[in-house]
């Protein structure tokens, strides 16, 4: 046994886990440490979860201490046995299980309980708290189910829980006692400009509801107001609260009081026990978010290593991040003697600011739809900066208040002082990125590995970047180790698809103001990925943004070094009929086509034909039956065959019934880049369906299905995926892989890059391990293609669009000519 | 502005041929509608250059010969970002302003004078009709 005094710490959450960070970055020698959790996992970031609710993040993105680190750190983890008693005469804890360990010291950090409010119903099945994974696997089960949800609570947590349902495609209704939304938080003006905004998309709010019962016959089926009202609902989360968790405290006979009674230096009523977070009471006050856990753990860990400090409070500020809705309040704005506002709006950009100064101090702050200079305001709080100087121009925010000193970026983050707040999520202040910085990381990437800075929302990055930028001076240039998506962002494609998604993005305009594009339109690299992405995410209500298209997909057709373009109809599964050939053949005469040629994708090529006769080609076409081909666009191409066992002596299966019924399912789907499929029909594999993206090689026994192959400069043989038994299953397996690729590939990634990237293991535990996620793939692909199988050309011919055809005018010899105007 | 009803001149109901040296030194060519925001339409000169016409997000008209300083390509076919639009046949950068190739890349492409009258486009007949034979 070690001679090392042992820590026991109740509680492996982000303030057990930060308190034992702070102590071993400190001194690694100090304690033998033992955490004990109630919940059966590592920690993870808490304030996440309203993100992982929403299908921005997995629960690996949220995780913050891995497994690796407990056993790095000799740290003993205790997960899903939770401490029930504590003797503290005898200095033991005792767990669920009736595990019994003896303590030097004692570390409660038992965060707080969900209040549930006392009406009848509340024990239903159907109710559920926002607190842990469980609450939010049990909201994402009920969103699976579908049906309505009701939110009891339009604070902080009830409103980004009521924001991840509606993601998930519930209808949401939020019930709130008070007059206004995020009372505590928002004045008046704000509030209502939140509600209106939460309301216009969708959301059924109900301000001064007082809910009565929670009604139902063995499981919810919806709530009561007290005034009467009945909202039938099939889940009903309660986010009225957090209550701080002392029973344990309380049971060992330590002061409590509304929390766990603390001094300055976390220690409680018996100096051997000490406790952080959610649960204390520190000089009256309680604190429910993280800022002040973060100076807690600090001040902690700086009298158990000899060399204390004191915690002296928090002055808290709050910002919440659902929806792209900016939000942001500090301090004390409920008015009073001597307190005077200085507000600003501007409604066209739908800003509101308020600044409550008091005897020529920031004393609180209020700011919606602009929250910049948030931290600006926070900084002169804390530090009760007299800012009679800067008075007229404060509301206008850091750089304009600071005379154009400050308007350069990096000026504006040297002055702002060490302890300044940078990362709100991550609870990462100037002083540590700068500590991180001089500590060897030397780029964004390096920053958000370290200390975690700009690493969650990313709202901060530019701040990160000035830092950055002051402490390496010339030797920084703003390298990344990852890709960004292009130079109009600092965003990689993943970060960019998951806040399309969590802030329900729809246009493209709208995706570059969120994410604070460095361009005022994009670039030819960005604008066509982001309509992809759009198009991927909201299938139904997508609108095309045909000036995002790459010529060839506005056009329809591929443009030729002459400015010309070629013409492939489809031919399903390669084959054709005598009056399609008919068809095309007259094309090409009529339309003066320079070349007829095979392509490698059994089907035919009409060169040279003018931008002004497209249109007209494909009405003839469509009038023979015949629909684009989308030779030209990232989306899927053909499907090959071989004859199969129709016709050819060792087929055998039905290589071309299946090609064509695989080309009628994925016709029209676009892509990240372009897709192709074969089918052959027997192993001889005449259909080349191993350099294809998704290939079938018929066998007797059934199909074996072949992904991520292509041709073109890095040639690239498929990988066997699995064998399936019947041809349903090789299409429904064929749409699920299309979709997992639509869904999270980047774009121009063909099928062979990203699955050299996420592995072929991955693809199989998405597609071949498991059922459910399977057919849920497969149903979302279906879905889009419900909105993705028209014709553009049968569009095209019958007249829209026609200006992409159309010259304006035309000059003649001393003469124009217009168009229609 | 006192000149106008001379600019006009094509009468864009009937398509009556004008000529058109004998009075202006500005070609009608049509309305700033009838282009797509951030996209382009084209202008065939016969005997001489075909133009692309661009408009920009924010509403301005420039004019450009179609054709790309590197392969000809139809810059009209271009996506427009800025006051650039991006070739489409090997993605050079175009510079609608004074038609420089951006970037790496070298050439340019002749611009023709822009300007709105009233939501009408008029671009500079000489430029328009350099080139001819």
């Amino acid at each position: 046994m070690s001679q090392k005094p042992h820590l026991i710490v109740v509680g492996n959450g982000m303030a057990g886990c930060r308190a034992v960070e702070e102590i071993l970055a400190r001194d690694p020698n100090k304690f033998r440490i033992t955490i004990f959790g109630s919940e059966p996992r590592v920690n993870y970031n808490r304030i996440m979860l309203s993100p992982l609710l929403a299908g921005e993040k997995s629960f690996d993105d949220i995780v913050i201490n891995s497994e690796a680190w407990y056993a790095d750190n000799g740290i003993t983890l205790v997960a899903g046995d939770a401490i029930v008693a504590v003797d503290r005469a005898a200095q033991t804890v005792t767990s669920a299980s009736g595990r019994t360990e003896s303590y030097d010291r004692l570390l409660l950090a038992t965060g707080s309980d969900p209040f549930i409010i006392p009406v009848p119903g509340k024990d239903l099945p159907g109710v559920i708290t926002f607190r842990d994974m469980e609450d939010v696997d049990k909201m994402l089960a009920a969103a699976d189910a579908g049906g309505d949800a009701v939110v009891i609570g339009g604070g902080l947590l009830g409103l980004e829980a009521a924001h991840g349902l509606a993601l998930r495609g519930m209808k949401v209704t939020v019930i709130h006692l008070m007059p206004t939304l995020m009372e505590r938080q928002l004045d008046e003006a704000a509030g209502w400009l939140l509600k209106t905004e939460l309301e216009r998309r969708g959301q059924t709010i109900l301000t001064q509801a007082d809910t009565g019962e929670v009604y139902g016959d063995g499981k919810v089926e919806g709530v009561r107001l007290k005034d009467g009202t009945e909202i039938p609902c099939s889940i009903v989360v309660m986010a009225v609260g957090i209550r701080p968790s002392t029973g344990l405290a309380k049971a060992a006979g330590l002061d409590v009081e509304r929390g766990i009674l603390v001094d300055d230096h976390m220690m409680t009523s018996d100096p051997a026990v000490l406790a952080v977070g959610e649960c204390v009471q520190h000089r009256g006050a309680v604190y429910g978010l993280v800022a002040p856990l973060w100076e807690m753990c600090r001040a902690l860990a700086d009298s158990q290593t000899g060399n204390p400090s004191g915690y002296t409070g928090s002055v808290t500020s709050t910002k919440l991040k659902v929806s792209g809705i900016d939000v942001f309040s500090a301090g004390d704005f409920s008015g009073g003697e001597g307190c005077e506002d200085i507000v600003l709006r501007d409604a066209t950009r739908g800003v509101y600011k308020r600044v409550i100064v008091k005897d020529e101090k920031v004393i609180g702050a209020v700011l919606y739809g602009d929250t910049a200079d948030g931290n600006w305001y926070f900084d002169l709080l804390k530090k009760e900066e007299n800012i009679a100087d800067i008075r007229e121009a404060l509301i206008f925010g850091q750089a304009f208040a600071s005379g154009g000193a400050l308007s350069d970026p990096k000026a504006a983050v040297a002055a702002l002082s060490d302890d300044a707040e940078i990362c709100g999520c991550n609870g990462v202040s100037k002083g540590q990125v700068m500590a991180c910085v001089a500590g060897g990381a030397t780029d964004l990437d390096a920053v958000r590995a370290t200390c975690k800075a700009s690493a969650s929302c990313g709202s901060c990055t530019g701040l990160v970047e000035n830092l950055l930028a002051l402490a390496l001076g010339d030797d920084y240039s703003g390298e990344r180790t990852v890709k960004t998506m292009c130079k109009c962002t600092s965003f990689t494609h993943e970060d960019v698809r998951a806040a399309i998604v969590e802030k329900g993005l729809k246009a493209i305009p709208e995706v570059m103001q969120e994410m604070s594009w460095t361009t005022p339109d994009g670039c030819s690299s960005c604008r066509p990925a982001l309509n992809y992405y759009l198009l991927c995410a909201w299938p139904a209500e997508h609108v095309e943004d045909p000036q995002s298209r790459f010529v060839n997909e506005r056009m329809h057709a591929n443009i030729q070094k002459d400015g010309t373009y070629s013409v492939v109809p489809r031919m399903w599964g390669g084959v054709t009929t005598p009056n399609e050939l008919r068809a095309i053949a007259d094309a090409a005469d009529k339309y003066g086509a320079r070349m007829v040629k095979v392509t490698g994708g059994q089907r035919l090529d009409l060169f040279g034909i003018k931008k002004e006769d497209l249109p007209a080609i494909w009405g003839d076409l469509n009038a023979a039956g015949m629909v684009s081909g989308h030779a030209y666009g990232k989306a899927l191409r053909t499907v090959k065959t071989c004859v199969g066992s129709e016709w050819c002596r060792f087929g055998t299966q039905d290589s071309t019934g299946l090609g064509i019924k695989a080309e009628q399912m994925t016709w029209g789907s676009w892509m990240p880049h372009k897709f192709k499929i074969a089918v052959s029909g027997c192993p001889r594999n005449c259909a080349e369906a191993t350099i294809k993206d998704f290939g079938v090689i018929c066998v007797d026994s059934g199909y074996e299905l072949h992904i991520g192959g292509n041709g073109g400069i890095h040639l690239r043989g498929t990988d066997f995926l699995c064998k399936v038994a019947t041809e349903q299953e090789a299409l429904d397996y064929c749409a699920a892989f299309t979709q997992l690729y639509r869904e999270e590939a980047r774009y121009l990634d063909r099928t062979a890059p990203w699955v050299e990237r996420v592995g072929l293991d991955y693809v199989k535990k998405r597609i071949v391990e498991d059922e459910v996620g399977r057919e849920a793939l497969r149903n979302r692909f279906l879905y889009a293609q419900s909105f993705l199988q028209v014709d553009p050309w049968a569009e095209r011919a019958s007249g829209k669009e026609s200006f992409l055809h159309e010259h304006i005018a035309e000059i003649r010899p001393f003469a124009v000519v217009g168009g229609a105007a | 502005m006192t000149a106008l009803s001379a600019l006009r001149i094509a009468d864009h109901d009937t398509h009556t041929h004008l000529d058109t040296h004998m009075i202006a030194d500005w070609l009608d060519i049509g309305t700033v509608d009838q282009l797509p925001a951030l996209g382009a339409r084209t202008l065939p000169v016969r005997g001489g250059k075909e133009i692309a016409i661009f408009r920009t997000a924010n509403g301005d008209v420039y004019a450009l010969v179609n054709q790309c300083p590197h392969k000809q390509g139809p810059l009209s076919q271009g996506i427009v970002h800025d006051t650039t639009v991006t070739c489409p046949l090997h993605n050079w950068r175009i510079s609608l302003i004074d038609g420089h190739a951006l970037g790496e890349d070298e050439g340019c492409v002749p611009t023709i004078p822009v300007k709105i009258d009233g939501g009408r486009i008029l671009i500079g007949r000489k430029e328009a009709l350099q080139g001819m034979a």
